[in-house]
């Protein structure tokens, strides 16, 4: 972080490699996430970006480099090369939100159920304060009248949303969504999309893994196109869309943008 | 009436006793094989191998046995080591004992089919350690396991019949305890026969209502 910066940066990923077994599938890979910024991570399937995502949380553990988050390493103790233990980890991870593709909820809770499960089980917050706070959220992402049922009971775009709502009821300092929209239908997209358009608006900090380019194009502050495990180019949705630098940006947006 | 059913019917309070402790001893041996279990399949599914495979042979092993040999082998086998039972303590034992290896690898086969996806989550959340198996993982389990659980909840029952060979006071010592006296086989055991399907049929409705609490659960 610098002081010619003017935000501060809620993510720092720096030189992030991962391969599993001979295939690399991150080569390297650095980047900043600023408060309140939205930043998506474009790309061909097998890229990277996914892997790049699970790495912040280390759901998948990163062959080197680090990750920081509001300047603490994840992953690994202060000061040290001891790497952190479960529990310690476990902390960390409940300092970001995630959004999956299959959405992942679980499917034995209600959606009001949950919501509040990891905020009151993990971070062991008081449960008033939170089941409050779980109607104001599925409120938010219209989903009031369905906090009784269960998953199962749901469309996929009702399940996304209550996927997002769970995140933002952590109060995450930085939400991670994987691919959020493409295990929907194409009709289901949009409600998925406005809602996380307003959470952009709504100066969430947010690293989006995404097909949806109009999303990219609307909403980010900054879109980074990755191939092959490396980042290909940086920029301003504006530029990177309509003037892009590298050949390899032009391929991909020809084949993707229709 | 002359097959003797008015003489099982002065003693129903004899069957009325083995009937209680049928009951007390399926159900306490269910739920203690059931704590256990979980500890068992926790252990099956651990990710230090070695554990894992010790455990299984174990579970393999006491699968093997015949319940009736465990019974002997705890009532009669138990004491030349010190550790002395009485009847009813050593049928509950024997129950738990052999039943547990039964439920930890119910639990373990249903544990393994979980999506693994809605464990990651749980994990990407802060879930971990005993957080995550009481909150995240058997609440999952048990509801798929409901149908499964309750056949060998039935297996049970039928167990504890076995326990008159070491004189626990049971339904099926009291109903053999009537005909031996009063020469009324037939209507001692059709009675107690009749008894067991009832318990059956009570656990099998409890299964339904648990697979009907699990259908919209998964």
């Amino acid at each position: 972080m610098t002081d010619s910066e003017t935000t501060e940066t809620v993510l720092d990923i720096r030189g992030l490699t991962k391969s599993f077994g001979s295939n690399v599938v991150l080569d390297g890979v650095s980047l900043k996430v600023g408060k309140a910024q939205t930043v998506c991570l474009l790309g061909p399937s097998g890229s990277g970006k996914s892997t790049l995502l699970r790495c912040v949380n280390w759901l998948e553990k990163p062959d080197q480099g680090s990750v920081y988050l509001s300047g603490r390493r994840i992953g690994v103790r202060e000061g040290g090369h001891m790497a952190m233990s479960n529990a310690e980890l476990a902390r960390e991870r409940a300092r970001i939100g995630m959004v999956f593709q299959h959405f992942n909820l679980w499917p034995h809770l209600s959606v009001i159920q949950n919501i509040v499960e990891a905020p009151i089980h993990v971070q062991r917050r008081a449960k008033d304060e939170v089941m409050a706070e779980a109607e104001i959220l599925l409120d938010r992402v219209g989903l009031a009248a369905k906090k009784d049922d269960f998953p199962s009971r749901l469309s996929g775009g009702q399940k996304q949303r209550v996927g997002i709502a769970r995140a933002l009821a952590m109060k995450p300092e930085l939400l991670l969504f994987d691919e959020p929209t493409s295990a929907l239908d194409p009709e289901l997209v949009g409600e998925v999309v406005a809602v996380m358009k307003k959470l952009a608006e709504g100066g969430s900090t947010m690293l989006v893994v995404t097909h949806e380019m109009s999303f990219a194009r609307e909403t980010a502050d900054e879109v980074i196109l990755m191939d092959g495990g490396r980042i290909v180019e940086t920029g301003a949705p504006g530029a990177f869309f309509k003037n892009p630098k590298t050949e390899r940006a032009r391929q991909f947006l020809q084949r993707y943008v229709s | 009436m002359s097959h003797g059913f008015e003489i099982v019917w002065e003693h129903s309070d004899r069957l009325v006793a083995g009937l209680v402790n049928t009951v007390v001893l399926s159900l306490l041996g269910a739920v203690l094989a059931l704590m256990f279990g979980c500890v068992v399949a926790m252990m099956l599914m651990a990710s230090n191998r070695v554990l894992a495979l010790a455990t299984q042979g174990v579970v393999d092993l006491m699968r093997c046995v015949p319940f009736l040999m465990l019974v002997y082998l705890v009532y009669y086998g138990l004491p030349q080591f010190g550790i002395d039972f009485d009847n009813w303590t050593a049928g509950l034992a024997a129950l738990v004992l052999y039943n547990t290896a039964y439920m930890a690898e119910i639990l373990r086969g249903i544990w393994k089919n979980l999506p693994r996806e809605t464990i990651e989550a749980a994990t990407a959340f802060g879930f971990q350690g005993r957080r995550l198996y009481t909150r995240i993982i058997f609440p999952q389990v048990f509801l798929a396991a409901g149908p499964m659980v309750g056949n060998q909840l039935i297996q049970i029952i039928k167990d504890t019949a076995f326990l008159t060979i070491i004189a626990v006071p049971e339904l099926t010592q009291a109903a053999s305890g009537i005909q031996a006296q009063y020469f009324v086989p037939f209507a001692a055991f059709i009675v107690a026969i009749f008894i067991y399907w009832a318990l059956c049929a009570l656990v099998e409705a409890g299964t339904f209502a648990v697979e009907r609490l699990a259908e919209v659960r998964r």
